[in-house]
């Protein structure tokens, strides 16, 4: 009884994980690819993607749910590309590059973007999206308008032809894959950029050892319960913004390896589906709003672009049409972000209930709350 | 003077400067080349066009379910409704009513379910709605191509099977209200009485719903759930039923909007349709909690004779297309402010 219990327990825990296994279990058969192809996909896009959806961790651990306002960094990110093509530098000096313009308009932005989410408590998530599209407008500005005739361009390359503002897209030869081909192994017939690895080894034990120091506790108590973090003299408004600061620099150099992957840029384009890339990839990995570990980033990514690589052709067999195909994937995560939320803000509800039956009665197992941390 | 400050702060700056700015692009306009009848044309029609939209959200704000995000999930039951007049061969008035009165029941199931679901995520109703929305559309989307619709007007030509992107309504109902009783004036003014008077109804008949047993129940649990479940009112009823209202509205509203413009997009078209809505009812004086006739009506104006009259004005001013940077800027600067705006107590 108890052992059945635990495996319900579990289902019930990592639902949206059971249905994109189930999913594309059935999906990749039907697709027809070769296990080649989609293994060789796979180990391209962990590296293109992961760095991206770690950037959530932080936040996620200071209570502020998902911060869809990780686009401000990605934005961030483009800029610096924008400079390093512009200036003509190569290879991966050109990415340090991009990170360093990059790394003080990320730092402002998500300054900005942690003040305005510390005035919305409570609606984080919609505030940071809303946040995402307004930025997009002042993004757009920017690059469209102010580069070239006030931010002095050099190369008439990437300008429009009415001489300011940049192309709609951006072609990044020059730093092409330059951080994957550094280190590119070949083992069983696939390719291994080991030097992405290294780096998003690197952040991973960065974010195990941040877990441990004053700062991560500091962030993981706020995440607990803010009222008495507060009491116990801890800066919560400050360390909120430290999060966001820290996730928007994270998402800056997420969206440079992710580019430098890519190859070129829609530079009006690029960040708009970043936000919902990650947070799909960190939510069908199996963490919640309130809860993400390493492993949740590495299932979801392999689980989400799984799903992207086999349903088109699993549509196109199926149906005949590829095109059903790609709007099922849409809907399905999609469908995997609200199932999350749904789930989560269920279980909350139903924790504080127990917890009230349990202040009335004082006899109710804790084990049986709803599974909130 | 303080008297000017307080309404100021009570009203908000970013409303008082929307508002200046459109007088100023109305006054700027004929010195530009820009003709003001026809821009005053345009803006009425958009307000007419878009009034219904913007007036769904009030049920679900005054119910204390925050900003419909989740709007398409009425839009796609508008959608539903219009495929299927046009299925079975409704033209004319018996076509938009037709329309109409089959949206009407699919849009209350939709939204009793997901008014359903919005019950039990008290607190995070707007990021749910929104993703909600989201699946929703591209699940229909698939449906689209998959349902057996065989109308000639309506499907792929070569093919035959699966939904055209955009349909056009030319010779069902396109512009049936615009048209009804229109007072032209002039060369470049039109006014397009029946579509207005058709909004104003359904703003009438909200307001009249809010007069009512139920819908003073509804706002009470809007603004103080303890209180009204203390008065003996269900919550989660009256929620369901705000939702559900919003729904339906949200599917006539795209039934309005549908006919003025001319056509029906489907697909991800209706994906982000809930956003200019939001905006618009925000920038009426709306707050996140608090919604009347009023706001709808001067929100929808200003916001569509702002993205009326910047194109046109901006562009010869400027010489260059501005307008979608300040439509991006401007819509979600607005709902930004009312988000992160400290709610005061009520009064």
């Amino acid at each position: 009884m108890k052992k059945k219990f635990d495996f319900r327990r579990f289902i019930a825990d990592n639902v949206v994980v059971v249905i994109f296994l189930i999913l594309t279990a059935i999906a990749t058969p039907i697709s027809g690819l070769s296990a080649n192809y989609i293994l060789q996909d796979i180990i391209t896009r962990i590296g293109r993607n992961s760095f991206l959806v770690f950037s959530l961790l932080l936040p996620i651990m200071a209570g502020m749910g998902l911060n869809f306002g990780m686009v401000l960094g990605a934005m961030a990110g483009e800029i610096g590309l924008i400079f390093a093509v512009d200036w003509n530098i190569s290879g991966v000096w050109g990415l340090g590059f991009s990170v360093l313009v990059g790394l003080p308009i990320a730092i402002i932005l998500g300054w900005a973007a942690g003040a305005v989410l510390n005035r919305a408590k409570g609606r984080e998530m919609a505030t940071g999206y809303i946040l995402g599209f307004f930025m997009d407008g002042v993004y757009q500005f920017v690059v469209l308008y102010l580069m070239g005739s006030l931010i002095p361009m050099r190369s008439l390359a990437i300008t429009l032809s009415r001489g300011y503002g940049i192309r709609n897209t951006l072609n990044l030869d020059s730093v092409r894959q330059s951080l994957d081909n550094m280190m590119m192994v070949k083992l069983f017939g696939l390719n291994f950029p080991v030097g992405t690895f290294i780096i998003v080894a690197i952040l991973c034990l960065f974010i195990v050892w941040f877990r441990k120091t004053k700062l991560g506790q500091d962030m993981r108590a706020i995440g607990q319960d803010q009222l008495v973090s507060n009491a116990s003299g801890i800066p919560v408004e400050t360390t909120r913004i430290i999060a966001i600061v820290m996730s928007t620099v994270l998402a800056m150099i997420g969206q440079v390896i992710f580019l430098q992957n890519m190859g070129n840029m829609a530079t009006y384009n690029a960040h708009r589906q970043t936000g919902f890339f990650a947070v799909a990839a960190i939510l069908v990995g199996g963490a919640s709003v309130t809860k993400a570990t390493i492993p949740n980033v590495f299932v979801g990514v392999v689980l989400l672009h799984l799903m992207y690589i086999v349903m088109p052709r699993a549509g196109a067999e199926l149906f005949g049409s590829a095109q059903i195909g790609e709007y099922f994937r849409d809907a399905f995560s999609y469908g995997a972000i609200a199932l999350a939320l749904v789930l989560h803000a269920w279980r909350k509800r139903r924790g504080v209930e127990i917890d009230r039956a349990g202040l009335r009665m004082n006899t109710v197992d804790p084990a049986a709350k709803g599974g909130a941390v | 003077m303080l008297k000017i400050k307080e309404f100021a702060a009570d009203f908000g700056w970013p409303r008082i400067i929307i508002f200046f700015f459109l007088i100023t692009l109305f006054i700027v306009a004929p010195f530009v080349g820009v003709s003001i009848s026809m821009s005053l044309s345009d803006t009425l029609n958009r307000f007419g066009q878009n009034a219904i939209l913007v007036l769904a959200l009030v049920p679900m704000v005054q119910a204390g379910c925050g900003l419909n995000f989740g709007l398409p999930v009425g839009i796609i039951a508008g959608l539903l409704g219009a495929t299927i007049a046009m299925q079975i061969g409704l033209t004319g008035w018996f076509g938009f009513f037709g329309a109409v009165a089959i949206c009407l029941p699919i849009a209350a199931v939709f939204g009793w379910l997901y008014g359903q679901l919005l019950n039990k995520v008290k607190g995070e109703e707007m990021t749910i709605a929104m993703y909600v929305g989201f699946s929703l559309v591209t699940f229909f989307s698939i449906l689209w191509l998959l349902l057996p619709y065989s109308s000639p007007a309506m499907v792929w030509g070569y093919t035959g099977k699966g939904l055209r992107t955009t349909i056009t309504l030319d010779n069902f109902w396109g512009h049936i209200l615009n048209n009804f009783l229109a007072v032209r004036i002039g060369e470049n003014f039109v006014f397009p009485t029946g579509m207005i008077l058709f909004a104003l109804f359904c703003a009438f008949l909200v307001y009249l719903f809010f007069r009512t047993k139920t819908g003073t129940a509804m706002t009470a649990v809007g603004s103080n759930p303890d209180f009204a479940r203390a008065g003996g009112v269900s919550s989660d009823k009256m929620r369901t039923i705000s939702v559900m209202l919003s729904t339906m509205l949200g599917a006539v509203g795209i039934l309005v909007y549908q006919q003025s413009f001319g056509f029906i997009q489907m697909y991800q078209a209706p994906l982000f349709m809930a956003f200019p809505a939001v905006a618009a009812l925000l920038i009426g004086g709306a707050s996140v909690n608090k919604a009347s006739m009023i706001n709808v009506i001067v929100g929808t104006f200003l916001f569509q004779g702002i993205l009326t009259m910047t194109p046109s004005v901006i562009n010869s001013v400027l010489q260059t297309d501005m307008s979608e940077v300040i439509r991006i800027v401007l819509s979600n600067g607005m709902i930004l402010y009312a988000l992160t705006r400290k709610t005061k107590v009520t009064k």
